[in-house]
């Protein structure tokens, strides 16, 4: 293994059963949320992953966290398999792999008090016997936290609720940094804040990283943000990554129908420019991700699809550097 | 000019009595709509966007609510004057709204078809026979396809992009000449936000509408809207044309919205710009420039008072004390 690669994501499935009847509960098919997504994150950048709702973005990302257990595939971090760890071994590991997640509103406790939810993953680490620390150190980090994402160290005896919903997010990300970890996973961390408030905390983000030497898996539905944050970026469709480029390059010549389609829907505050766009608008809605699929996940609402495309599956491949893209333009199928 | 000015909303001011103090939602806003405009508002949550189309409508909530001033001339008419049977016959026929979610605006117990032959046959008075052609010939333009079997369907059983589709067919059945969008394509993906819009635009084009467009998002009103409102803390801070607030912006928090968001046309490894501190508390708020915490060239007038309104040309105001100096 690379050892510049900090997070290998090989082949990474997730599927969940549904169910038909009430009294004699059967099986009767499958959400393919995720189904097989590779991943590579080196150390101190920062992954993209942008997609339209259901995708299947925040499933792959917690079954990267092993918050769910992945059907099939591996996830390597720092060369240790963790789907195959034992709950001991989970519990170390993700000293080095945290979570801030979208809702600021919902991911933290309303009956702790700021700084008690900050210095919570150091609790917890000590009670297992991971953490050297005492009490009064911990309180210590808790406060040097506050004051490091923008928030007086005189709030750590309130409650979430006195918090707008930007302060919360810094709270978020405070916890999220507590154990010091390598890798940080966004899910749409700025996606419920105004706009004032989201440039603030993607700052707050560029800069946590430069002084930690953090590495992001950064959620987004916003093409924008992503472009901003992101110094590769990996959009993902019904479940699978379709393309995978270095940020710039991706916006300047997208190659896959779907990035094309989704670069030329978002809109751009200026008016002069939006007045001469010409869009490609796709047709339809995304859909369901419950059927198994021998062809392009795309083909239904592709403007470029051809018969190859129907019975065969198109893979991620090599189109340039560090540009790799799943579509039967570039390459033909296997 | 003021022939082709269908609505028009003077000094509007919607308050809200809380156990906290009195929340001044929106304090004091004017606007003119004229025929076949598409009219943006644009501010972040708590604004007051959206209480000002509420009250545009008389929708606002008595009590806690109180409409505390103002006129809302629909036609030369006051829309805050006239008796509820009166506002009937304009709200959902003359003045149509669709909300940002459209799963919760629509009856989820009623068939599609029992909700808009109901509107048709209310306002227009059509048989029912003729209302559900009507229904089916709007979700056809709407972009439903095979209208007359989905037009049976309830609302669970289409996506949220053609749920919006089935609300603006049913808003503009009975051709209202002031459509008001509140947040229309918040709740979707950009995909489908680029679908819905451009529905909106075409539709409302061929039928000569007048929009007024309630967004936070301001690419979207870059691309459809001819004139805009700025909102801060319930009140409009600026007005111009599109190209007006995004080519020069005069209010320093205008200013700072649009260097605020990410471009991308623009790659850039910088910093972004943003907007120092929170937004305002809108309850009790004193009688200063509720932005002055967060300018960064307030001067000392700004703490005091709040700023006149300054006419920098027809149709361009701004409510800053860097304009209005000396008076």
């Amino acid at each position: 293994m690379n050892d510049t690669n900090l997070l290998e994501v090989r082949g990474l499935k997730m599927h969940f059963p549904t169910h038909q009847g009430f009294l004699w509960n059967r099986k009767k098919g499958y959400i393919y949320a995720v189904d097989g997504v590779d991943i590579t994150i080196r150390k101190g950048e920062t992954l993209g992953l942008v997609g339209e709702s259901g995708c299947g973005k925040s499933t792959t990302l917690r079954a990267i966290a092993q918050l769910y257990k992945p059907t099939a595939g591996e996830v390597v971090l720092k060369g240790q398999e963790l789907t195959k760890a034992s709950k001991q071994e989970l519990l170390a590991a993700r000293k080095n792999m945290q979570v801030v997640f979208q809702d600021p509103y919902a991911s933290l406790n309303p009956r702790m008090t700021t700084g008690s939810i900050i210095s919570e993953p150091l609790r917890i680490f000590k009670q297992r016997g991971l953490l050297d620390m005492t009490d009064k150190e911990m309180d210590a980090r808790a406060e040097q936290l506050m004051e490091r994402v923008g928030l007086s160290r005189f709030f750590k005896n309130r409650y979430p609720h006195e918090f707008s919903g930007g302060q919360r997010q810094r709270i978020g990300i405070a916890r999220a940094l507590a154990l010091k970890p390598e890798l940080v996973l966004c899910d749409e961390p700025v996606s419920a804040l105004d706009v004032s408030i989201q440039a603030q905390i993607l700052n707050l983000f560029k800069d946590l990283q430069e002084e930690f030497g953090l590495t992001y898996l950064f959620i987004a539905h916003d093409l924008s943000v992503i472009q901003y944050i992101s110094d590769r970026v990996a959009v993902m469709y019904l479940g699978v990554i379709v393309e995978t480029a270095k940020s710039g390059e991706l916006y300047k010549s997208p190659l896959h129908p779907y990035t094309q389609a989704l670069l030329s829907a978002a809109p751009i505050p200026d008016p002069k420019i939006e007045k001469k766009r010409q869009r490609i608008i796709l047709t339809g809605d995304v859909p369901s991700p419950d059927k198994a699929r021998t062809g392009c996940y795309f083909y239904d609402r592709c403007s470029k699809r051809m018969d190859k495309c129907r019975d065969n599956l198109p893979r991620l491949k090599d189109s340039g550097p560090d540009h790799q893209v799943a579509c039967f333009l570039y390459h033909e199928p296997d | 000019m003021t022939d082709d000015v269908i609505l028009q909303v003077k000094d509007l001011k919607t308050y809200f009595k809380l156990d906290e103090g009195l929340l001044k939602a929106v304090d004091g806003v004017s606007f003119d709509l004229r025929k076949g405009e598409t009219l943006g508002i644009v501010g972040e949550s708590g604004s007051g966007k959206s209480v000002t189309n509420l009250a545009v409508m008389k929708l606002i909530p008595v009590p806690p609510g109180r409409i505390a001033g103002g006129e809302v001339l629909f036609r030369g008419k006051d829309i805050l004057k006239m008796p509820d049977e009166e506002i009937r016959t304009i709200r959902g026929n003359k003045i149509s709204m669709i909300f940002q979610d459209p799963m919760t605006s629509l009856n989820p117990f009623l068939r599609i078809s029992t909700q808009m032959i109901e509107t048709i046959v209310l306002h227009q008075g059509m048989s029912k026979k003729d209302a559900k052609d009507k229904s089916i010939e709007m979700l056809k333009l709407a972009g439903i396809p095979s209208p007359e079997k989905r037009i049976d369907n309830y609302p669970h059983q289409f996506s949220g992009g053609m749920r919006q589709r089935v609300m603006i067919a049913m808003a503009l059945s009975c051709n209202p000449e002031v459509l008001i969008a509140d947040e229309p394509t918040t709740a979707l993906d950009v995909t489908i936000q680029a679908q819905i819009l451009e529905l909106i635009k075409d539709l409302t084009a061929r039928l000569g509408t007048a929009v007024i467009l309630i967004t936070h998002s301001l690419g979207v009103v870059a691309g459809m809207c001819d004139n805009i409102n700025v909102m801060y803390a319930g009140r409009i801070v600026e007005r111009g044309t599109a190209e007006e607030i995004f080519g020069d912006p005069k209010h320093p928090y205008t200013q700072g919205l649009i260097k605020s968001v990410p471009r991308l046309d623009k790659a850039t490894q910088q910093r972004l710009f943003s907007i120092k501190g929170q937004p305002p508390n809108v309850i009790n708020l004193p009688d200063c420039c509720p932005f002055y915490p967060r300018c960064e060239r307030a001067l000392d007038i700004c703490k005091i008072k709040y700023p006149a309104v300054t006419t920098l040309a027809k149709g361009r105001d701004v409510a800053c004390w860097l304009y209005s100096e000396g008076k």
